[in-house]
C-alpha cells in the first residue's frame, strides 16, 4: 500500500476491485465504514456479489478477466472529458514527456516484439532526450509524441460500447462508475483503490494494477490522504517477506539478483544505478551501490563487499520463464531438482495446477516441509492418484512454533513494521523457524568446514553467528543487523560514528563496507534510540491526528514515512491541495505533518523521487508487457475475439506447450473461480485445524447460478461435490503411533475452500441485484 | 481513582514504550492487565502481538499462564490504532492455534517408498537434512554457465516460502539460501 489502513477513512470515493475486503480483510472495513459515514462513496467491481458488494453504494458485476476493458474505458473517459487534475498531471507525471518516434503500437502488439522469445526489445519505447541529457517535454502536452497524446490515441478504442461488450456491464453502469470515481480528480477530493488477488492472478496482472495507477496519477490521487494504490496483502508478513525478497529476481530492499554478465560488484552496480542529468531529480536509486555493498557486508561481515559479491549466485536472465513459480514446478516435473524446501507454505494446495505440482514433487529426492500442522505438501505422497510405493521422495516434516510463541516483527500491508512478543513457550517438540534455520545452517557450515565441497567459501565465510546469541536465534540481533551498523569508526555528513553503532537511517549508508545493512529500506527501524517497531505511542499533532497518521506507533518503511510520494500532495510552494486533510505542509522554514519524501525545500526537487526522472509514470517504458496497459483475454476464455485488437492473449504471458488451454471450448462452458470465507485462510492448513473456525464454517461448498439449465447443474454439482469431497472421505493422512491426528472435517483437494461457478454473468448480475442473498449450496 | 481496563492498558502501553527505548533487547513481559488478571494478578502474564493471518496487522493481547507457560486467552488490543480492539473470527481464535492437539510433537521422517511417517529426533533430522543439502549442492553446483560466465549457483535445490515468517526469519532464510547458492527461490508473493 502507498497509504495505510487507518488512512482509508480519509477517502471520498473507495473503489474495491479484485478484492472482497469485507470478507477477507474484515478489519479494513472499519475504516471503509468510517469513510462512508463521512459521505464517501463505495464502489465494488467484482464478478460475484459478496459481503463487500452488500455494503457498497454501487456493485458492478464484471465478467472475470475484463478489468482492463473497464479501466481503459475509465482512462478514456477521464481524458475525453478532461477530468484529470491538470496541475498535478503537468508537474508530477510524465504526461508531457516526448516518446521516441520509433515507438509504435499495432493490432495489440507494441514495437520491438520477438515472437520466438515472446519478449520485447524496449529500446523504441524510450523518451526523447535533450542534448543535456534531460527528457524532452512539451509543456502544452499537444505534441503527437507526448505521453498524454499517445495515451489519447492508445485508448481511443476503449469506448463505453467496447467496455460494455467485454465486461457485461451496461453503458449506464459504466457511466455511473466512471463519473463517480473521476469526481475525485480535484485537489480537495481523494479516491482510493483497494485490490487483492482478483487483480494479480491474471496474465495481465501487472497491467491491471498499472492501469489503476495511471488513473490515480491522472486524478492526482497519489501521495494524498485517502488516496494511493493499495494492495490488500493476504498474509501477516507477505509485505515483509517481499521486502526481504524471498523471490528469485530480487535481493533484500528490491535490489536486483546479479546476472551472469556482471562479473564484479562494480559492473553490477553500474547496470542498476540510474543516472539523471536533471539537477531537480533526486533519482534516489543513484544510491544503489551503498545499499548493495551494505547488504553484502551484512551477510559476510569479515569480507570486503567486492570479494563477497562473488559469493552471491548469478542468474542467466531475469526472465520469469526461467526461474519463476510456474517454471520452477515445470522443471521439477522434468526432474531438474533433487531437493525442495517448502517452508511455511503449502504449494501442493496453493499453486495453480495443484495436480501437476504434486506429481512434480514425486521427482524430488528429498523434501523439507516446515509447518505448524500436517498438510497436503508434506503428505503429497499419499494424496489423490499417488502410490507411495513408487514414490522415492524422502520427506522431513519439521513442526514449528506459532506466532505467539516467539519474538520478532511483521510488516503489515500499510508497511508498518510491528513487533511481536513471546507469550507461551513453544509447544513441546516444536521449534521457532528462526532456530530451525540457525541450527540447520550451522550444521551445513560444519559439514563444509570438515569435508570441503563445491565452492565452500560462501557457506563457510557466512557470518551466521551474527544472528544468534549464545547459540540461540536472536530476533533483536537480526533486526539490528537488518537495520545495519557501522563496521568501523566512520565519519558521514560531518558526523562521527563509532564501530558497532547503529546506522541512523539509509542516508548514512556507505558503499565501501564501512556500514552493513541487511535491508536498506529497514534502515532506521532499530537505531541507537531503540526498537522503533515496538513503539506504542499514539500521540500525534493535531494535523497528524486529523488524518490518523500515528507516526509514533510502531515504525513504517521508508524512514517512518506513512504516505508514499507525499510531496505530490502539495503544490510547488509546499501548500496542500486538500486543505481539509493535508499530509505534509511547508510552514516557511520546515515541513510539518508526515515525514516528507525528501526534506528539500518545496519546488526544488521533482516529487517522485524513486523514478529516475522524478515523475510519476503514466507511460512505463520499463514494463515487460508494454508501456501502456492493453486488453487481452485470459489464456482460457469464452471468446474467440475481442474488439480491441486481433491479439487474443497477452503475447508475453508464460505458456507451456504441453498444457492445453480451453478457448471457446464447448466442453468447458463455465468461468469458475475460487475464493475464501472469513473463517478460513489460504489453503486452510491453519484454520481447518481450529475447532471454533471449523464449527462456524465446517465444510467446502460451491455457489452456482440459478440460471443454469437444471440437468447441467445437477451433473456438474455431482461432479464438483465428488472432487471437493474426495479428500476428506479418503484415507486419513498417516502419522506415527502416538502422534496427533491430522485430518480435519474439511480437507479439500481443491485449491481453496470455496468455489464459485457462473454460467452467464450478465444474467447472474441482474438476479443478484434484486435480493442480496447469494445462493449457497 | 477507578482503574478501568482501558486505562490499565494505556498505562501499560506507556510502560511498554519506555521499555522499548530504555533498554535494547529487553523482553517485554507487558504489565497490561485484563479482567482475569485483575482478579488474580499473579496468574498470567500479558504480551502484545500481531495477528498471524491477513496483512491488516491487528494488535492482540495474549494471556499466558505463569504456571503452565501456556496461552489461556488471546483478544484484540483496544489501544491498537488499526483494529481498536476488534478482531475477525480468525484473529479471535488464535489461542486455539497454539493450544492444539493436532500439532505434531517432533519432526517426522518418511523414507523412500514408505507408506508412513515415523517420529525422529530434531538432532537426527537436522543432521540428515544438512547431509542432503550438501550432497545436492555439491552435485549440482555450477561455477560457470554454458557461455563460460561465472554464475556460482546451486541448480538442484529449490525453495518455496514464506510470508508466514517474521521479518528477521525471512532475512535469515534468504541469507541461508543465497549463501548456499540457490536461485530458485519463490514464495506466496508470487502467487
Amino acid at each position: 500500500m502507498t497509504n495505510h489502513w487507518t488512512d482509508i477513512k480519509n477517502s471520498d470515493c473507495i473503489l474495491i476491485m479484485g478484492s472482497n475486503a469485507a470478507e477477507n480483510h474484515p478489519i479494513s472495513f472499519k475504516w471503509v465504514t468510517k469513510a462512508q459515514e463521512q459521505g464517501a462513496k463505495l464502489i465494488h467491481v467484482d464478478p460475484r456479489f459478496t459481503r463487500t458488494s452488500a455494503k457498497a453504494d454501487m456493485w458492478a458485476g464484471l465478467r472475470s478477466g475484463s478489468d482492463i476493458a473497464v479501466l481503459g474505458g475509465l482512462i478514456k473517459y477521464i481524458l475525453d472529458n478532461e477530468l484529470y487534475f491538470e496541475e498535478y498531471v503537468q508537474n508530477y507525471t510524465n504526461a508531457s514527456f516526448l516518446v521516441n518516434e520509433d515507438y509504435a503500437f499495432d493490432n495489440g502488439v507494441f514495437a520491438g516484439y520477438d515472437p520466438k522469445t515472446r519478449t520485447y526489445d524496449k529500446s523504441s519505447w524510450a523518451f526523447q532526450m535533450e542534448e543535456n541529457g534531460v527528457p524532452k517535454q512539451d509543456p502544452t502536452m499537444q505534441d503527437p509524441n507526448c505521453v498524454l497524446q499517445l495515451m489519447k490515441k492508445h485508448y481511443e478504442r476503449y469506448s463505453l460500447e467496447n467496455a460494455s461488450r467485454m465486461s457485461g456491464l451496461s453503458i449506464d453502469e459504466l457511466k455511473e462508475l466512471y463519473s463517480t470515481y473521476a469526481a475525485t480528480g480535484t485537489g480537495d477530493k481523494a479516491g482510493t483503490i483497494m485490490y487483492a488477488m482478483g487483480w494479480t492472478q491474471h496474465t495481465v496482472g501487472v497491467q491491471n494494477i498499472r492501469a489503476m495507477a495511471m488513473v490515480q496519477l491522472l486524478l492526482g490521487n497519489i501521495g494524498v490522504a485517502g488516496g494511493g494504490v493499495n494492495a490488500l496483502r493476504g498474509e501477516s508478513n507477505v509485505q515483509g517477506s517481499t521486502d526481504h525478497c524471498l523471490l528469485y529476481h530480487i535481493l533484500p530492499g528490491y535490489l536486483k539478483t546479479p546476472k551472469s554478465w556482471q562479473d564484479s560488484l562494480a559492473a553490477y552496480d553500474k547496470d542498476y544505478t540510474p543516472v539523471s542529468n536533471d539537477p531537480e531529480s533526486a533519482n534516489w536509486w543513484s544510491n544503489y551501490p551503498k545499499y548493495s555493498a551494505s547488504l553484502i557486508k551484512s551477510m559476510w561481515l569479515n569480507d570486503d563487499p567486492a570479494t563477497a559479491y562473488n559469493y552471491l549466485p548469478r542468474l542467466d536472465t531475469g526472465a520469469a520463464s526461467e526461474y519463476a513459480w510456474l517454471t520452477l514446478f515445470d522443471k521439477m516435473g522434468k526432474g531438474k531438482f533433487q531437493g525442495l524446501f517448502a517452508w511455511g507454505m503449502n504449494p501442493a494446495c496453493s499453486g495453480a495446477n495443484a495436480g501437476k505440482n504434486r506429481e512434480a514433487m514425486a521427482n524430488l529426492d528429498w523434501l523439507v516441509n516446515v509447518n505448524i500442522f500436517p498438510n497436503e505438501t508434506g503428505w503429497f505422497w499419499e494424496g489423490p492418484d499417488m502410490n507411495p510405493e513408487t514414490i522415492k521422495t524422502e520427506v522431513f516434516f519439521l513442526p514449528c512454533a506459532v506466532s505467539i510463541e516467539k519474538e520478532g516483527s511483521v510488516t503489515n500491508s500499510g508497511r508498518w513494521m510491528q513487533w511481536r512478543y513471546k507469550g507461551p513457550e513453544p509447544k513441546k517438540g516444536t521449534m521457532p523457524d528462526g532456530d530451525i534455520m540457525y541450527e540447520l545452517m550451522k550444521e551445513i557450515q560444519h559439514l563444509y568446514e570438515k569435508e570441503g565441497g563445491a565452492y565452500p567459501e560462501p557457506v563457510t565465510r557466512l557470518t551466521w553467528d551474527a544472528i544468534a546469541t549464545d547459540g540461540v536465534f536472536d530476533a533483536h540481533k537480526v533486526a539490528k543487523l537488518i537495520n545495519g551498523f557501522f563496521t568501523k569508526d566512520t565519519m558521514v555528513k560531518g558526523k562521527t560514528f563509532k564501530k558497532g553503532q547503529q546506522v541512523p537511517s539509509f542516508a548514512y549508508l556507505q558503499d565501501d563496507g564501512s556500514t552493513c545493512s541487511g535491508n536498506w529500506l529497514y534502515c532506521n527501524s532499530y537505531t541507537d534510540k531503540g526498537n522503533m517497531a515496538a513503539r506504542r505511542d499514539t500521540t500525534q499533532t493535531p494535523m497528524q491526528a486529523n488524518i490518523g497518521l500515528f507516526p509514533n506507533w510502531s515504525w513504517c518503511w521508508p524512514v517512518n514515512r506513512r504516505v508514499l510520494y507525499n510531496r505530490a500532495s502539495v503544490d510547488l510552494k509546499g501548500q496542500p491541495y486538500a486543505k481539509n486533510k493535508p499530509v505534509i505542509k511547508w510552514d516557511g522554514t520546515k515541513w510539518v505533518g508526515d515525514v516528507p519524501d525528501g526534506g528539500w525545500k518545496p519546488g526544488t526537487k521533482h516529487a517522485f523521487i524513486m523514478r529516475k526522472h522524478g515523475y510519476g509514470q503514466l507511460f512505463g517504458p520499463g514494463r515487460a508487457d508494454g508501456p501502456l496497459p492493453e486488453y487481452y483475454e485470459p489464456l482460457e476464455c469464452p471468446v474467440k475475439e475481442h474488439p480491441y485488437s486481433g491479439q487474443l492473449h497477452n503475447p508475453t504471458a508464460i505458456a507451456f506447450a504441453e498444457e492445453q488451454k480451453a478457448v471457446c471450448d464447448p466442453r468447458y462452458p463455465l468461468v469458475c473461480s475460487t475464493y475464501r470465507v472469513t473463517e478460513h485462510w489460504q489453503t486452510g492448513v491453519m484454520t481447518r485445524n481450529i475447532p471454533w473456525l471449523v464449527e462456524t464454517e465446517p465444510q467446502v461448498f460451491c455457489e452456482m447460478s440459478r440460471n443454469w439449465p437444471s440437468s447441467r447443474a445437477s451433473t456438474t454439482a455431482t461432479r464438483l461435490s465428488w472432487t471437493a469431497c474426495a479428500a476428506p472421505s479418503g484415507p486419513s493422512p498417516s502419522l506415527p503411533q502416538g502422534s496427533s491426528p491430522s485430518p480435519s472435517t474439511a480437507t479439500p483437494s481443491i485449491r481453496s475452500v470455496c468455489l464459485a461457478l457462473w454460467l452467464d454473468v450478465a444474467q447472474e448480475r441482474r438476479r443478484l441485484r434484486q435480493p442480496a442473498d447469494p445462493v449457497r449450496r | 481513582m477507578t482503574v478501568n481496563r482501558r486505562r490499565f492498558l494505556k498505562l501499560s502501553a506507556t510502560a511498554a514504550a519506555m521499555t522499548a527505548f530504555g533498554g535494547l533487547g529487553c523482553q517485554h513481559t507487558a504489565p497490561a492487565v485484563d479482567r482475569a488478571t485483575m482478579l488474580k494478578p499473579e496468574w498470567t502474564k500479558q504480551t502484545t502481538t500481531i495477528c498471524c493471518y491477513c496483512a491488516v496487522g491487528c494488535g492482540l493481547i495474549v494471556n499466558t499462564s505463569l504456571k503452565t507457560k501456556k496461552a489461556v486467552n488471546v483478544e484484540g488490543d483496544p489501544d491498537h490504532p488499526v483494529n481498536e480492539g476488534s478482531l475477525c473470527a480468525k484473529g479471535a481464535s488464535i489461542y486455539q492455534l497454539a493450544e492444539n492437539e493436532r500439532r505434531p510433537e517432533g519432526p517426522l521422517y518418511r523414507a523412500p517408498f514408505s507408506k508412513e511417517f515415523k517420529q525422529v529426533s530434531w538432532k537426527w533430522a537436522l543432521e540428515q537434512i544438512a547431509h542432503r543439502v550438501k550432497k545436492s549442492r555439491d552435485e549440482t553446483f555450477a561455477v560457470k554457465n554454458d557461455k563460460g560466465q561465472t554464475v556460482n549457483r546451486t541448480e538442484g535445490i529449490a525453495s518455496l516460502g514464506s510470508a508466514a515468517l517474521d521479518n528477521e526469519e525471512c532475512w535469515a532464510f534468504q541469507t541461508m539460501l543465497r549463501s548456499l547458492g540457490l536461485v530458485y527461490i519463490e514464495h506466496q508473493a508470487r502467487i
